[in-house]
């Protein structure tokens, strides 16, 4: 439930930032989606239902599911590259769309 | 060919990628090797579809590890289709980006080949984790070719169409992950074979995997998730918004066909979703292109109406209405390619592609006119192009499975893509009286909507008819529009290819047991 309750909180300040008109802020949405979407990914691997990985087990079915976590670093490197590579856009168009900017100056230039 | 050689489509280009990226600034050299990976996938792809020609599936586990915990590759004829006409298109892409020097940067074959090593592994993945990653390792580079222009002279276009494409995408890539998430945590795995027909059964991974699914049809351009689509890729040089629009869009198509035929096992309750998508698609594309003034913005939204009609066939769900599908889909990737490049190619030497401000390239340049005019006449569906082919396959399977009003509405769009088309063929390509070309003059310290690189004011002034589009720009465009009237006039293997892949798909226990005993 603690992870349900704390991916729904991470998409809702994703949500938020992702609506505003700052490159900055949207990276910085992309970054608490990205944890919310690795967090569900946690709870798919039953993570209410089974415990740390430490010591000799006895019972496998009782023990952290790896698969999820595999996926949750994958996931993380990908996420990491593509959050520095939007900042690098962010800085490179800066002064172009942030809230100072109106639509209407951003189509003269060419497309918003 | 042999199973154990599937995942050599994804290292090789990958490995080469990193070899070129070592040896530097080369550009010959670079050039040269980038085409032979490519060309050496191309007739591995070639001789899979040989190798499929009467059925039948392969798959790899790749590192030998048992069923379950490999991450295999399975390739059938369709995988084999789309693998060679995604290779064929790249080739003929990087021949144009180089013939319009912008394959300029060091970095240009590098990310390209491994743009290409995600685009094989995704179409050959039979793990919905690992098509994940290759969706990922295809974009990555992609974003990175997307600003790659020649050194100091990125438009702000370009930036902004750049970020809008980088965020939609990972945006949908995070959804795709959470839908991957929720499918790992209903059914228990992501492997394609043990999910066969799970969506069918159990409404709870029906609804994990339509989030794949969703994600898949932004990626797609799928209305009403299309808009990014057609303002983003216009915004790069004309050579990559070719490419991506062969690759990228059609990898998420033929991941909607793979994902709906062997997890939902085509589960008849869900298809009229799909119906209502592709007309809504159709009509929604069709008038956006009549809207825009800009070449390559009207293609796009063209595109935008013409993925309603490849994804008819998926919604049919039926044997004719798949095969009529991956026709389509074939037929679109060279058919729409041959386009940008034809239009690209005159936006590279004139400046800008915006309809009313270049004219008279029919008498310059007969070869890219006679190119962009055939590829507009298959995409409207006139024969005897392939597009007709591929329209009039279609439209029977609609026939045999009762869906009239898709048919009516693909009638009408055929008509709106042909008035689109003759809107740029007006615009762009056929003479202008002398009165329009000194008001134009006059409006030229005008700002141009839409005009691509350097002043983005560039109109063609002069009124003589020496050719500025040179033989290595203009064979790309011509060789496609080749390749469509082949595909038209000899649809008959084509056609008979599409139906094995549609059979894969309608019985998909070839490919199921390739991946479970590999």
């Amino acid at each position: 439930m603690t992870l349900a309750i704390t991916a729904g909180l991470l998409v809702m300040g994703a949500v938020y930032l992702l609506l505003k008109r700052e490159m900055l802020r949207i990276v910085l949405g992309f970054v608490l989606l990205g944890h919310a979407a690795n967090l569900v990914i946690m709870a798919a691997g039953g993570a209410s239902r089974r415990d740390a990985p430490f010591g000799a087990p006895d019972d496998l079915s009782t023990v952290a599911d790896p698969l999820p976590q595999a996926f949750v670093l994958t996931a993380i490197v990908i996420a990491f590259a593509i959050t520095i590579l939007m900042l690098v856009l962010a800085v490179t168009g800066r002064d172009q769309d942030d809230d100072t900017t109106v639509e209407s100056d951003v189509d003269e230039e060419g497309r918003s | 060919m042999t199973a154990s050689m599937l995942p050599l489509f994804v290292a090789i280009p990958l490995a080469a990628a990193g070899a070129l990226t070592i040896l530097g600034r080369r550009p010959r050299v670079q050039a040269v090797a980038m085409l032979v990976v490519l060309a050496s996938a191309l007739a591995g792809a070639v001789a899979l579809i040989v190798a499929f020609r009467d059925g039948g599936a392969w798959a790899d586990a790749v590192g030998l590890w048992p069923f379950g915990i490999a991450i295999p590759f399975a390739a059938d004829m369709f995988t084999a289709l789309m693998l060679t006409f995604t290779l064929f298109v790249t080739i003929v892409c990087a021949g144009f980006a180089m013939a319009s020097g912008r394959a300029a940067s060091p970095f240009f074959s590098p990310l390209l080949l491994v743009m290409v090593a995600g685009v094989s592994g995704a179409l050959l993945t039979a793990d919905l984790f690992n098509m994940f990653v290759f969706i990922e390792v295809m974009l990555l580079p992609a974003y990175g070719l997307f600003v790659l222009a020649a050194p100091g002279s990125a438009p702000l276009r370009q930036i902004a169409g750049a970020r809008l494409y980088v965020t939609v995408n990972l945006l949908t890539s995070t959804i795709f992950l959470t839908g991957v998430g929720f499918v790992y945590g209903t059914a228990g795995t992501v492997n394609l074979a043990e999910l066969a027909g799970v969506a069918a059964e159990d409404d709870t991974v029906a609804l994990a995997m339509a989030i794949c699914i969703f994600a898949l049809s932004i990626k797609a351009a799928a209305v009403p998730v299309h808009g990014w689509y057609v303002r983003a890729y216009p915004a790069t040089s004309p050579a990559m918004t070719a490419l991506f629009s062969a690759l990228h869009a059609k990898v998420a198509i033929y991941a909607i066909y793979r994902l709906y035929a062997v997890v939902f096992d085509g589960e008849e309750r869900f298809l009229w979703i799909g119906i209502a998508v592709v007309i809504t698609g159709m009509v929604i594309g069709g008038l956006g292109a009549l809207g825009e003034n800009d070449s390559r913005t009207v293609l796009a939204f063209s595109t935008v109406s013409q993925i309603g009609y490849i994804l008819l066939g998926v919604a049919l769900f039926t044997g004719a209405g798949l095969a009529a599908g991956i026709f389509y889909l074939l037929h679109h990737i060279v058919a729409k390619t041959s386009l940008f490049l034809s239009v690209g190619a005159v936006e590279e030497r004139y400046g800008t592609g915006t309809i009313g401000h270049v004219w008279g390239i029919t008498k310059r340049e007969p070869w890219i006119a006679a190119a962009f005019f055939v590829a507009a006449l298959s995409l409207a569906g006139i024969p005897p192009f392939s597009g007709f082919v591929a329209k009039l396959s279609m439209i029977i399977a609609a026939i045999d499975a009762g869906q009239v009003l898709a048919v009516v509405v693909m009638l009408a769009v055929s008509l709106i893509t042909l008035i689109a088309m003759l809107r740029i063929w007006n615009g762009v390509f056929w003479g202008r009286p002398p009165d329009q070309v000194l008001r134009t003059h006059e409006e030229k310290d005008l700002p141009v909507a839409g005009a691509t690189p350097g002043d983005g004011t560039s109109v063609v002034l002069d009124t003589g008819t020496k050719p500025r589009i040179g033989v290595a720009l203009a064979v790309p465009a011509v060789v496609l529009a080749m390749l469509t009237i082949a595909l038209g006039l000899g649809a008959e293997l084509l056609l008979g290819l599409s139906e094995t892949a549609a059979a894969g798909l309608t019985d998909t226990s070839a490919y199921i047991e390739a991946v479970t005993n590999p």
